[in-house]
Order: structure tokens, then C-alpha cells, then sequence
């Protein structure tokens, strides 16, 4: 296909200008009937505002886009893109949860009977053929809270199809599924295109994606379209670079080094979760000096309670957690904290900053009572907090107008930055480290790497908690799998694919009756 | 005991439940749309004032019902403009509501009818009862079912109705969409908003019939705060039935029935007691609501 297709959608001369902020451009881009065309590029770069234009959700501020030849009007809206053969299946999924699969697919759209009532029968049988001729299987009578994340994105994409589309836009589809998932949506996106000579337009940041599922590949940067590649004649690296603008180093930054004494031993810890269901049955781990232990598993297994439960931050109900050989266990987070662990929380716009105060504060924050920034616990010492708030953001190269910005403003990788440095700057021998890279662009998340492996190679004990597989296995020394609350294995990293660790976090158990296997 | 379990009790009780019905199944409307609307007291508040005043000025009870079914849907409208419109608090708005209700029916008792605390006289027409042919002349049944008046009636009527509106028909599928996810709707090119609105409306109409059948059915006089809470009854009994019609009617009844067993009970103990029976009832029931919610999910979740 590679040129020699037609044409299904251009883009000539778009821009779109936000308030302040030049989304799109000058891009000029070509989509072939037929190709699965990935669209990358960090956080921000205008990857999702592009495709937004063609599905109508805003007008572009200049140029024009074409879809299969005809130039579409200054009302355009998502209705009229369907209409023209273009599909979206965003990100969030716009599903209703207590409503039934059928129900969920034709929204708006229902059949009636009687004039009246809703065609139940109708819109199942309706569900059921067009589940049929896209080979996606779904019981239209299920009801959508109760699927997997799989299933109900499967679900969305049947709602987009349901008017017969030609263009199926993809946003970031794979950000919330399992390895297993992951590939079975690789498959069916192959197959319609296959099948049903489809265009699919996949939008994403995960590079390993791009080159196993696509044909072609367009970078963005900064609103401008950078370069359009053929992904066969590309690699990893080209495309990193120009999405960062520079080079990106994906090498292993650790050095060989034995692990140390135990720092950290959890052992048989329980706790509930905030609906008072058992959320830990028994999880055990240990972090030795010197090494990363990270744990894997699908978002809800346990992560978060057991990340509280460390801190002292969730009351525990059974085992132990030792810090140094010390029992912490249901102690309060401060005294955790000066017996020497650090914790960077999952969520940081909730847990790790303080949104409302400038970044010089919370870069303080832990140290405000120390001699040095304060004179007897009551004048703070301005000139030396300045100076060392400066210091900080220099060396974890936190992007801000001054130190007096309010966290607020700052971008994610940003705000991530200054919880790192203040984290960091603590100097604890254990590190806690929950979900260190989400929503964080690549050049920001290279950075936030080879921090943390800095710290393992100066010798600390490091527990990290990640859904993003390819950072546990770019960082981990050893990886542990957790299921319901549950440790489902244990590896040392290198010895493991992510197929099998995608086996053993979804409980050692394959779900067959999710359908499809490649 | 047979002075106070007898038939008349159960006819009491269908009468006594009528207004909570009512404003329960437009309470019920607003919950499937995910607002919670505690002005219900004062939507009932104004309807009975206004019913009364319609029926009073025109000498006519469909006036009177007229009068309510305006003030309803202009009710319903404020109360969507400032809650979905202007994002207010509903909690906020809602005890507004209640205040302002107050406030104003005693404000236009005074200035309208000049007089103080309550107003009745002949020249208020009463809603006319309805005898039911047949069912009429069935001993028991007929006594419950035959000689009531219109909006007992069609509260009776409007339980299916409304059920079959909400989980039998696409807009009734709409509403549930707009309350539990909205962007669902959205996405499918409906408006979330319109549906809130018309929830919004169909509460305000059914309360203030509710208010109507207090000052026209079930009395024939508007006296002041004769709501006497009754909005936060139908509240709980919506939450006690989970928006589900026929179960949300139950409950009324139950209500009914504890308030009409209370007023016979008062001749033999002190009245301040048998009045509180049914808002301790209702109490009651919230809690066993709780309870019974959080043993099912523990029980779905050990699963």
C-alpha cells in the first residue's frame, strides 16, 4: 500500500490556533485507504487536536481536510463525520455502566416498537449481525459494567462502526489493557483492515505499538507534523528522536552490582480496601540495598493499599512491614518518614504537591522545621530556602517561570519533577515509588529514569509500583506480580517476557471466554 | 382494637400515602437524572397554596389544578436554570426552595386573603370524588378503591405509567443515560441537559399536585407549613425503593399506614408521640436501606 493506494482523508495547510497556544501547525498529511497509520508524539504535541478536527469536535483555524475527496463544511460535528465514514473511539470510554451491551451500542439510535417502546429483541438482533460481520464478539444482553476493560473497549468500537465507518480513529487505545488485550486489539485491527479494506488511525505514545501494528507512522512535535516515515524503513530510536526533538537513550543505565542487606521486609501484610473488602491477602516482599523491586499488575489489584499500607497512610490487618529491621507497621507516615523511607504517590496532583502553594514550598515541605531553613521552628529563613529551592530545580530541571510559580501551572512532567526532587533531596536509604511516569511525557520520563537509577546505583532500596510494563522491565532488578491482593510470581528481570508476566498478573489464569487469540 | 384495625384504616392509609406518592415519583425522576432534590417540601408547600388559589378565584377545582400544574413546571424550570444551568449547589438550592416556600405562602396568605395561618371557606370548590360503578358495591374493596377523588386516582395510575417510562422507553433510557454517565449521551448526539430539564419539570408538576391534593383532596383549606415534611418522606421513599415505582409506592403506603395508625392510636397516648411514628419509621427504613446495600456488595464482592 505503500503509496500506491488512494486516498481517504487529507489534510492541507491545517491550523488550530487555542488561546495562547498554536495546537496544529501547517500540517499537510495524506491517510491511505486501507493502512493502519500510527500518529505519535509526546504529551501535548497535537496528536489528538488533529484527529479531533477530522472527527468534528472543533474546526480547524486554517486550511482545509478532505475526507474521501470531498472537503468537509465549516459545520462539521461528529454526527456529519460518521456520516462522511469517520469514527473515533476516544480514550475515556462513553459507556453507561448499568446498561446493557446492546443498549450501550445504540444510544440515541434505538429501535422502537410499537412507536413507543424500545425494540429490545430489535436492537439485540441488530448488535448481534454487526458483531457478526466485524467478527467482534459481544453478548449484546451482558451488561457493560460487569465486562472487562477489553470487552467494553470492544463494545466502543462496535458503537463506532455501528453506521459502517471507513476510518476508525484509535486514541491511545492500549493505555488501559493487559498485554493479552493489547494483542487481540492488534489483531482485530488488522483484521478489519484486511477484511473490510478499512483505514485505522492509531494514536499513541507507546513506540514498541507503533512498529509491531502499523504501516506508516507520523511523528508530531510542538503542533507541527515533523516527518511521516514508513514504519518497515524505521526504528524505535529515529522515531523517539524526532518526537523529543533530540537523541533519547533507551540504554540500560544500570551497573552490575551485587544487592545489599535487606532494607525493606514485608511479610504476610492484609488490609482492606475503602469499601472494606479485603484489597492485600498476604502480600510478601523484600527490597535489599542496591535494587528495584517492581510490582506488576492490571490498576486495582491491591497497588494502592499496599502503597498506603507502607506508609502508614491505611490501617493494616494482619503482618508486618519491617523497615531496617524495624517493625513500622500501622505507625503514622511522619515517623515512617524519619526512620528513613521516601514516597512519591501515585496521584500528585492529590497526594504529592500542594497545587495552591509555589513551587519553593513544596520543595520545602519535610524540611521546614530543619535548622537550617528555620530558626528555632518559627523564622523562616527566606534567602536559604530560596537558594536551595534554585538548586533543586536546576539539578531535576524543572521548567518554571521562577520558584515563586504556583504548582498549579506546571505541566505534568513538571509537577512530577518537583515531587521528585523533594523525594529525593531526603536522602532516605528506602524509596517507595508509585506510578513515578503517568501522564509524563517521554522527555520528562527518560529524565525521571535515570534519576531513579541513580539512586538504585547509589545503593538504595528501591519498591516501585508501575501499570506501565515497559517501565518495570526497563528498571526493575527483580519483579514480583500481583492479583487480587495477591503475589502471583516472582522473576528476576531479563528472565521474563511480557507475555508471561501479562499470564501471571491476570492471575496465572488465560480468559477464554474473552474470545479471540491471535 | 377492631376501633382501630378496620377497614377505614386501610382507606386512611391510601388517602394519607396519596401526596407522598406523588412527590415520590417525580423525586424518583430527578434521582435517575443524578440530582438529588430535597425542594420537594416547598414544591409541595407552594402547589397546595396555589391550588387553593386557583380553585378559590375561578370557583372552579380544575383551575385549582390548573393554577398547581403551572407553578409546578415554572418551579421545575428554576430549579434546573440554577442547578444544571448555573451549576449551583442542589443541596443549597434545595433548602432555598424550602425557605422561600414558606416565606412566600405566608407573605401571599396575608396580602391575598388576609388572613393569618391558614384559610378556608366555602368559596374553595374541593376536588368531587369519583365512585367507580360495580367496584362500588364489592364490600371491602369497594370502600378502599371506589369514592376517591381524582389525583388518588391517578397516582394509582401514574406508578405503571411511570415505570413503563422509565426502563420501556428510549427516553425514559435517555434519562438513566443523563444521570449515570452523561458523556454517553453526549457522544450519541443527545443532550444530557434537556433531559435533567424535563426530569426537573415533571418533579416540580407531580409535587405541587401532591400540595394539591392536600388542599383540595385531602383537606379543603391551605393552612401554613402544611407540608409538614412530607417532601422528605417521598424523598426517603425514593431512596428506600431505589427509584423503582412500584417499590417506591410501598413505601408511601408504609408511610401512610404508620401515619393513619398514629392518629387513631391518639386516643391512647399523647399525640406528640403518634405523630413522630412515621418519621421514626422512616428513619428506620434509611437505616435498613444502608445495611442491606452494604451486605449486598459485600456479598457481590466475595464473589
Amino acid at each position: 500500500m505503500q503509496g500506491m493506494g488512494t486516498e481517504v482523508v487529507r489534510f492541507e495547510h491545517v491550523s488550530k490556533q487555542y488561546p495562547g497556544v498554536l495546537a496544529n501547525n501547517d500540517v499537510t498529511l495524506s491517510i491511505i485507504k486501507g493502512e493502519v497509520f500510527a500518529l505519535v508524539g509526546e504529551n501535548g504535541a497535537g496528536k489528538s487536536t488533529l484527529m479531533n478536527l477530522l472527527y468534528g469536535l472543533g474546526q480547524p483555524t486554517m486550511g482545509d481536510i478532505f475526507i474521501g475527496g470531498e472537503k468537509i463544511s465549516a459545520q462539521h460535528n461528529p454526527e456529519r463525520a460518521m456520516q462522511m465514514g469517520v469514527s473515533m473511539v476516544h480514550q475515556h470510554f462513553k459507556l453507561v455502566p448499568s446498561f446493557t451491551v446492546a443498549q450501550n451500542i445504540l444510544l440515541g439510535h434505538e429501535p422502537k416498537r410499537g412507536r413507543v417502546f424500545l425494540g429490545t429483541e430489535k436492537s439485540n438482533e441488530i448488535v448481534r449481525e454487526l458483531s457478526k460481520a466485524y467478527g467482534l464478539y459481544v453478548n449484546p444482553t451482558d451488561t457493560v459494567g460487569e465486562l472487562s476493560v477489553g470487552l467494553q473497549q470492544r463494545v466502543e468500537i462496535l458503537k463506532a462502526l455501528r453506521t459502517g465507518a471507513d476510518v476508525l480513529i484509535l486514541d491511545e487505545p492500549t493505555a488501559v489493557l493487559t498485554p493479552q488485550e493489547t494483542d487481540e486489539l492488534f489483531a482485530v485491527i488488522r483484521r478489519i483492515v484486511a477484511e473490510k479494506n478499512m483505514t485505522v488511525i492509531l494514536i499513541t505514545h507507546k513506540l514498541p505499538e507503533v512498529m509491531h501494528v502499523s504501516d506508516r507512522v507520523g511523528v508530531m512535535r510542538r503542533g507541527k507534523l515533523e516527518q511521516v516515515l514508513i514504519t518497515a524503513d524505521t526504528s524505535e530510536r529515529e522515531i523517539a528522536s524526532l518526537m523529543v526533538g533530540r537523541d533519547v537513550i533507551f540504554d540500560d543505565l544500570r551497573t552490575d552490582q551485587p544487592a545489599g542487606e535487606e532494607r525493606l521486609r514485608i511479610e504476610g501484610l492484609c488490609a482492606s480496601s475503602d469499601r472494606n473488602l479485603p484489597a492485600l491477602r498476604g502480600v510478601d516482599i523484600t527490597v535489599h540495598a542496591g535494587e528495584i523491586v517492581g510490582v506488576c499488575g492490571v490498576e486495582g489489584n491491591g497497588q494502592t493499599e499496599l502503597a498506603e499500607c507502607i506508609m502508614g497512610m491505611r490501617p493494616q490487618t494482619g503482618g508486618a512491614v519491617l523497615l531496617s529491621g524495624k517493625d513500622i507497621s500501622n505507625t503514622d507516615p511522619r515517623a515512617i518518614r524519619s526512620l528513613g523511607m521516601s514516597y512519591i504517590p501515585e496521584d500528585r496532583v492529590s497526594m504529592g504537591v500542594d497545587t495552591k502553594a509555589s513551587v519553593q514550598e513544596n520543595l520545602l515541605l519535610g524540611k521546614q522545621r530543619t535548622k537550617a531553613f528555620s530558626f528555632f521552628g518559627i523564622h523562616q529563613r527566606r534567602g536559604q530556602i530560596k537558594e536551595y529551592a534554585n538548586e533543586l530545580t536546576k539539578r531535576y530541571d524543572i521548567r518554571t517561570s521562577g520558584t515563586d510559580e504556583l504548582v498549579q501551572s506546571l505541566s505534568g512532567g513538571n509537577m512530577q519533577k518537583v515531587v521528585i526532587a523533594r523525594e529525593f533531596s531526603f536522602d532516605a536509604p528506602v524509596l517507595l515509588i508509585s506510578q513515578p511516569t503517568r501522564g509524563v511525557d517521554i522527555g520528562a520520563i527518560e529524565f525521571i529514569h535515570e534519576h531513579i537509577i541513580e539512586k538504585r546505583n547509589e545503593g538504595c532500596a528501591i519498591l516501585l509500583i508501575s501499570a506501565d510494563l515497559d517501565e518495570l522491565l526497563r528498571l526493575g532488578d527483580r519483579l514480583v506480580t500481583i492479583f487480587e491482593g495477591k503475589i502471583t510470581g516472582r522473576f528476576n528481570a531479563g528472565e521474563i517476557d511480557k507475555q508471561e508476566i501479562g499470564f501471571y498478573m491476570t492471575g496465572g489464569k488465560q480468559d477464554t471466554k474473552e474470545g479471540e487469540r491471535l | 382494637m377492631s376501633s382501630i384495625f378496620n377497614v377505614l384504616l386501610l382507606q386512611n392509609t391510601l388517602r394519607t400515602a396519596t401526596p407522598v406518592v406523588l412527590a415520590a415519583l417525580g423525586c424518583l425522576l430527578t434521582q435517575h437524572v443524578n440530582i438529588t432534590n430535597i425542594g420537594i417540601d416547598g414544591m409541595i408547600l407552594i402547589g397546595a397554596f396555589f391550588a387553593v388559589l386557583g380553585s378559590y378565584l375561578c370557583g372552579s377545582w380544575v383551575m385549582g389544578l390548573v393554577f398547581a400544574i403551572v407553578m409546578g413546571a415554572l418551579l421545575g424550570l428554576l430549579y434546573y436554570v440554577f442547578v444544571i444551568k448555573f451549576g449551583s449547589d442542589e443541596f443549597i438550592i434545595g433548602v432555598a426552595l424550602n425557605i422561600f416556600a414558606g416565606g412566600l405562602t405566608v407573605f401571599l396568605l396575608r396580602t391575598i386573603f388576609q388572613v393569618k395561618g391558614s384559610f378556608s371557606g366555602p368559596g374553595i370548590v374541593p376536588l368531587p370524588t369519583i365512585d367507580i360503578p360495580l367496584i362500588e358495591d364489592i364490600p371491602i374493596l369497594g370502600t378502599l378503591l371506589s369514592g376517591n377523588t381524582l389525583l388518588v386516582y391517578l397516582s394509582w395510575i401514574l406508578v405503571p405509567l411511570i415505570w413503563a417510562f422509565i426502563y420501556k422507553t428510549p427516553t425514559g433510557l435517555h434519562l438513566r443515560a443523563a444521570g449515570e454517565y452523561p458523556d454517553a449521551l453526549t457522544a450519541s448526539g443527545k443532550s444530557p441537559d434537556k433531559m435533567k430539564c424535563l426530569a426537573s419539570v415533571l418533579c416540580g408538576i407531580l409535587s405541587c399536585l401532591a400540595g394539591a391534593h392536600l388542599s383540595l383532596g385531602y383537606l379543603t383549606m391551605f393552612s401554613e407549613n402544611m407540608s409538614a415534611a412530607r417532601g422528605y418522606v417521598a424523598f426517603a421513599c425514593v431512596i428506600f425503593g431505589r427509584g423503582n415505582p412500584p417499590k417506591v409506592f410501598f413505601a408511601a403506603l408504609l408511610f401512610g399506614f404508620i401515619s393513619a395508625l398514629g392518629l387513631r392510636m391518639q386516643k391512647y397516648m399523647p399525640s406528640d408521640i403518634t405523630s413522630m411514628a412515621p418519621y421514626v419509621v422512616t428513619i428506620v427504613m434509611m437505616v435498613v436501606v444502608v445495611l442491606w446495600e452494604r451486605r449486598k456488595k459485600q456479598r457481590g464482592q466475595g464473589a
